[in-house]
């Protein structure tokens, strides 16, 4: 990773020409019960770029994707995707515009082999309907095939599983899980992609071969790209935005630089005493 | 107006069974996170015990008991050891299937050793009725109504106050750290399940020697789903509370609407909570996580 | 000795039957089957003819609770709800390739609201509630006497096809056979379509899947309607196989035995459904066998029959749940590995 930052800082990285929605959280407020888990935060993901979301355990990051999601509701506040209101959309209803993720505690499925579990990101995109889904009606079949095609040419060729196909994710070591995760969320066709702990308990090896793979996806696909990560080294290398979370708060926000040397980060993760560990 | 009544305490006072039986299910639910439909049939199976002791071995009522439970007690061993812990880990559709696989081997095995007759066995408890002005309440009910009362409220106690009954409260709980604690896991599911088993057996002794026993005695832990479904499926109060008011609405239903509708309410009563309360009055509604 | 199936184009790995050797070996299964009322006996026939509506209604509850995951234990009463359709309709000179679908469809909106729970609670409640339909609908099935002929129960007219009347075991096989063969390529279609892949994920991740864009509430409700559709045919064949049915043919004891059927046979597979409906067919009939042998001995275990078959159906459950949770499809797919790596082993 050390030679990407010498070549190219993460700001002034060229964009795409088409470039997924922007992403914004505002003034969110997540209670449980007594609990305020998020305290009316709000920051944006521009378009096809890469914000990241830190913070020490128990800041609230993973509520934030969760809230993103819709699977948590939130008591107040509003999250906007390309302009829009999403707060009230239904979870599922948000794929179809465009919200893509992958989970912390990886969730593939294990009674689906790696290429159907990355079909399924492809779901929101078929309307066979049950009758000529059961006939394998022409239709249902031309789109099936389809589907089959772009995932094979888009994703998988992409992200380098194609020996792994015809496998049961089950099997898979822990790092191609990982990137099967991302394949599925990228068979999503996202518009906005997010990414919860990509690289946790990686080796050295697998942690830059997943930080390039991001890159990639932002740079080609445009996607703009939403991470919640807690290797500092990789955040800052990828990331063009970091916001910083502690007990449900936005505490700072900021270019890598500027939150590196942002004092209420530095108390938030050492207590006052040195920098942010690169 | 005296008609009113009079159902109604009897359909209470019968609901101290069920709660009984209801007890028997939350016991297991709470303690082991698996929902046990053969509780009706462990029920049937302990009365057949019983009615065997009694009549076929000719024991005294009390040995017979104490044989009876006993004998559910080591059933209850066997089932949890050759059955569920294997399955431990497992989904949780995968235990219920064995439960269901369960009950139709004690069903089945009933029948085949008992026959589908209706016997009855001595009666555990006297018999005089208590008589208010005009309205009659059975001694049977009133003796059921009383056993099963002590006998939860023993588990009360059992539960609140003793050493044991909190080891398993913390098992329930979270078995991961009450392992940490030095708690036997396996004693704790093993004694949940003998628990679970004895309650029933006792419950299906005072069905039977009140109403009767065939293999139709199973059946009566059907109704005990909706009260289950009502009170919540992990909460015992809930599920004691909901016993009584679903057996106060069969008693209703069966003296206004006839015999038949006894059939058929109780599962009306679960298809409607489960579609507007789902979690019942009590249930914890647990947060999910992905 | 194969060695491997080399694909060179998507299009040939989406294929159903994707091997050559499959392909012939269906072919001559095919064969077997359709001439097989032409040299087969009058037992074997009548049993064959039981086992392919036992396919359609295991296929059926294979997609529910094999597949979604949703456990059902009204499957039994579903069959009932179709064969009653088939009736009424028979009766109105309605003819049978009308009737079978109009008996799946009925049965499937049944199954929709039976399935509603399922979109506020998990599995365990939805057992139950599946379980309170059970009893609510064969308490229909004894009270709506003018529909059911309650207890003493109804006849069911022959289905009908011009001059063609299907009358006996050889000519019901055929219209059996028919919708099992129809129904179990629309189960492995279905499989291999965006909806079977949805509900696999609904079963092992429901709100992961929900997150990826899956309807939850469509998904299972399509779940539950197609199980039921499965089981509303199998009623309506099952009438037209005995001419006359009783509400004491849809206890609970039949749902089990679906329930054992798909457990046996293999969660979530065609193959698995035919196995397990095949095998737990054989069940009884290996018992009764048993029993009319040993019937020199002791006397009295005719009677027994029956609550031997329940026990017997328990037992196959938690036994294979136990030892063989991928059930007779998982070891069918390893005796055919060795066979095709014969003479070396694995």
């Amino acid at each position: 990773m050390q030679d990407r930052s010498e070549t190219a800082s993460a700001n002034d990285r060229r964009l795409p020409a088409t470039v997924g929605l922007a992403l914004a959280v505002d003034a969110v407020e997540l209670r449980f019960g007594g609990i305020r888990a998020l305290r009316g935060v709000s920051f944006s993901a521009e378009p096809g770029r890469i914000t990241a979301v830190i913070g020490p355990n128990g800041a609230g990051k993973t509520s934030v994707f969760n809230t993103i999601s819709g699977f948590y509701k939130p008591a107040s506040g509003r999250v906007m995707l390309g302009g829009v209101d999403i707060t009230r959309l239904p979870i599922h209803a948000r794929a179809a515009r465009g919200l893509a993720r992958t989970f912390q505690n990886i969730a593939l499925f294990h009674g689906l082999s790696v290429l159907e579990n990355i079909k399924l990101g492809g779901h929101h995109t078929m309307r066979a309907g049950l009758l000529s889904a059961m006939a394998y009606s022409p239709w249902a079949r031309r789109e099936e095939l389809a589907l089959r095609a772009e995932v094979e040419r888009k994703v998988i060729d992409f992200l380098e599983i194609d020996h792994i196909r015809h496998l049961p994710v089950g099997v898979l070591p822990y790092g191609l899980q990982k990137r099967v995760e991302l394949a599925r969320a990228l068979a999503m066709q996202p518009q906005v992609l997010l990414l919860d702990e990509p690289v946790a308990g990686m080796n050295r090896e697998e942690t830059e071969d997943m930080a390039r793979f991001i890159l990639d996806v932002q740079e080609e696909w445009g996607v703009t790209v939403l991470l919640v990560e807690h290797d500092m080294g990789m955040v800052m290398d990828i990331s063009s935005k970091v916001v910083v979370l502690n007990f449900g708060e936005v505490i700072a926000s900021g270019t890598p630089d500027e939150v590196r040397k942002h004092p209420g980060v530095i108390q938030a993760y050492l207590g006052a005493e040195s920098g942010v560990p690169a | 107006m005296t008609e009113f009544i009079e159902y109604s305490l009897l359909g209470i006072l019968s609901g101290g069974v069920m709660a009984l039986i209801a007890l028997s299910f939350v016991l297991i639910y709470k303690g082991t996170g698996v929902v046990n439909f053969a509780v009706g049939e462990v029920m049937m199976l302990g009365a057949y015990f019983y009615y065997a002791a009694t009549v076929t071995f000719e024991l005294a009522p009390i040995a017979a008991l104490l044989l009876a439970l006993v004998g559910i007690a080591v059933l209850a061993v066997f089932f949890e050891r050759l059955v569920l812990r294997p399955l431990s880990g497992q989904p949780a559709v995968a235990v219920l299937m064995a439960t269901i696989g369960m009950a139709s081997i004690i069903h089945g095995g009933v029948e085949a050793v008992w026959g589908g007759d209706t016997y009855s066995p001595p009666p555990l408890l006297p018999r005089t009725p208590l008589i208010f002005s005009d309205i009659l309440i059975p001694g049977a009910v009133l003796g059921n109504f009383a056993v099963a009362s002590i006998l939860i409220a023993g588990f009360f106690a059992f539960f609140r106050y003793t050493s044991v009954g909190i080891a398993l409260r913390a098992t329930a709980s979270d078995p991961v750290t009450a392992a940490t604690l030095g708690i036997d896991i396996n004693a704790a599911l093993r004694l949940t399940w003998i628990l679970s088993a004895l309650v029933g057996t006792v419950a299906g002794i005072l069905i039977a020697s009140s109403a009767g026993l065939s293999p139709l005695l199973a059946a009566a832990a059907m109704s005990v789903f909706a009260a289950i479904i009502l009170g919540g499926l992990d909460s015992i109060a809930g599920a004691i509370v909901a016993s009584l008011l679903i057996g106060w609405v069969e008693a209703l239903a069966a003296g206004y609407l006839g015999g038949k509708s006894r059939d058929v309410i109780p599962f009306v009563v679960v298809l409607v909570i489960l579609v507007f309360k789902p979690y019942g009055i009590f249930g914890t509604r647990t947060i999910e996580r992905l | 000795m194969r060695t491997g199936i080399f694909h060179e184009t998507f299009k040939s790995d989406e294929r159903m039957w994707a091997v050559p050797a499959v392909r012939l070996w269906l072919l001559i299964g095919a064969l077997v089957l359709f001439t097989m009322p032409l040299w087969s006996g009058d037992y074997l026939l009548a049993m064959a003819c039981i086992v392919g509506i036992h396919i359609v209604a295991t296929l059926g509850l294979n997609i529910t609770t094999g597949n979604a995951g949703l456990i059902s234990l009204s499957h039994g009463a579903f069959l009932g709800v179709g064969c009653y359709t088939v009736a009424w309709l028979g009766h109105r000179g309605v003819p049978f390739y009308l009737t079978l679908p109009a008996a799946g469809l009925s049965t499937a909106c049944l199954g929709v609201i039976v399935g509603l729970p399922s979109l506020r609670v998990k599995g365990v409640y939805l057992a139950i509630a599946t379980l309170a339909a059970h009893f609510i609908l064969t308490f229909v099935f004894r009270e709506w006497v003018s529909v059911t002929g309650g207890v003493p129960g109804t006849t069911i007219p022959r289905a009908t096809l011009g001059d063609f009347v299907f009358v006996g075991d050889r000519r019901n096989f055929y219209l059996i056979y028919g919708c099992a063969v129809i129904l179990a390529i629309a189960a492995r279609n279905l499989a291999r379509t965006y909806i079977g892949r949805a509900f696999v994920a609904v079963r092992d991740r429901d709100i992961s899947a929900e997150i990826l864009g899956v309807d939850l509430l469509r998904t299972k409700l399509q779940a539950f309607a197609v199980g039921a559709f499965y089981a509303g045919v199998a009623g309506g064949l099952l009438g037209y196989f005995y001419g006359a049915i009783t509400p004491e043919y849809f206890v609970l004891t039949l749902s089990v035995f679906y329930l054992a059927a798909v457990i046996v046979g293999g969660l979530g597979t065609v193959l698995g459904s035919i196995l397990g409906a095949a095998f737990m067919t054989f069940v009884p009939e290996a018992l009764r066998l048993l029993v009319n042998a040993s019937a020199h001995w002791f006397p009295g275990v005719a009677g027994l029959l029956l609550p031997m078959g329940q026990a017997v159906f328990g037992l196959l459950i938690i036994v294979f749940l136990v030892c063989e949770p991928h059930g007779l499809s998982a070891i069918w797919a390893r005796v055919r590995r060795v066979i095709h790596l014969w003479p070396f082993r694995t």
